[in-house]
């Protein structure tokens, strides 16, 4: 009788999941790798210009980045429409740039110094006056390695 | 007969791995930087007296972009578009136009002789000038430039620029300068 006695249901058996976790753990070592936190707000909207001939950015962490453009739609009550220079965390003015520059700069090694960018991050709507505001106080406090942001386009 | 210990409980280690790996992936920003890159002139020291810097009136070309967005190269008016050929045409100057930039032989390291043009390309703008506009024709500077090492290394390496290795990238480079001088500012307003 016993012989006879059919199994219950015929299953697929499971696929092994004893590599599930190390799978899940190469993952998550990648992503661990190549994720960089955002290190500041950005207060301001900037769509960046297009351009073809881009190059990429080689050293990230000898950089410092200016943001120009209109603040952000729930800023704009406080401090208006008009394109606005953020730094680090705040909105300033041109003339501040230059601490700004000094405090980036005293944050580098010795060696580093001379390979300082500052990137340009402008929005494509901007006027140049501003820009050129910028251009002319990096230029004086003899940050002369910059590149304008841009997007990849055709 | 020793102790056997006991095991630790690992089939949530995958779930643990994975809260942290949802974690990362929703902070990760893999956006990489790209831009064009420029060096600025340094500012001219204020103690010295300005020398009129005697360059060839053949070598020298502006660029001008006004607060429409319109631009001049030269002396005629143009579209973006053109620009590039424009500029390819002055930078190489194939038939030695005396209009043209003159050339110059400079001895390069590792390569010889060749006929390098002293054109520089001068870049104004007017305070009101888009950002965008100003973009976009520095980047048909560039890409002027970049076509032009292309051509350079073809004929010489027989590879495209970006193929080539670092010493040969630095003969093309020196061959093709990138002579772009983002001029001084002028204040128009006060007149």
């Amino acid at each position: 009788m016993s012989r006879f006695k059919q199994k219950e249901k015929r299953t697929v058996p499971q696929p092994p999941s004893g590599s599930l976790s190390d799978i899940v753990f190469m993952l998550l070592f990648f992503f661990m790798v190549t994720t960089t936190m955002r290190e500041t707000e950005t207060k301001v909207m900037v769509t960046l210009p297009e351009a073809s001939e881009v190059a990429k950015l080689e050293r990230k962490d000898l950089t410092s980045y200016i943001n120009i453009g209109t603040p952000m739609r729930s800023l704009q009550a406080q401090y208006g429409n008009d394109s606005r220079i953020q730094l680090n965390d705040s909105f300033k003015t041109t003339a501040e740039i230059r601490d700004f520059i000094a405090a980036e700069r005293d944050a580098m090694s010795e060696a580093d110094r001379s390979f300082m960018t500052i990137a340009i991050k402008a929005d494509e709507n901007t006027r140049m006056g501003i820009v050129t505001d910028v251009k002319q106080e990096l230029r004086k406090c003899s940050a002369l390695k910059i590149m304008y942001t841009a997007r990849k386009g055709e | 007969m020793a102790k056997k210990t006991p095991e630790i409980n690992s089939s949530s280690t995958a779930d643990m791995a994975f809260l942290l790996l949802c974690f990362f992936m929703m902070t990760t920003t893999m956006d990489q930087d790209k831009g064009l890159q420029r060096r600025l002139p340094p500012m001219p020291d204020p103690n010295q007296k300005v020398e009129d810097q005697k360059v060839n009136r053949r070598n020298i070309i502006v660029v001008k972009i006004n607060s429409a967005d319109r631009l001049l190269a030269g002396t005629e008016p143009m579209h973006v578009s053109l620009l590039k050929d424009k500029i390819k045409e002055f930078l190489s100057n194939p038939a030695d136009d005396p209009n043209l930039p003159e050339k110059e032989e400079i001895e390069i390291e590792g390569f010889g002789p060749c006929m390098v043009s002293k054109g520089v390309i001068s870049l104004q703008n007017d305070r009101g000038t888009s950002y965008q506009a100003y973009i976009a024709v520095q980047n048909e500077l560039v890409k002027a430039v970049n076509e032009l090492r292309d051509e350079f290394a073809m004929a010489n390496f027989g590879s495209l620029y970006m193929k080539l290795d670092e010493d040969q990238q630095t003969i093309v480079r020196k061959a093709v300068p990138q002579n772009i001088s983002e001029a001084e500012p002028k204040d128009v307003s006060k007149k």
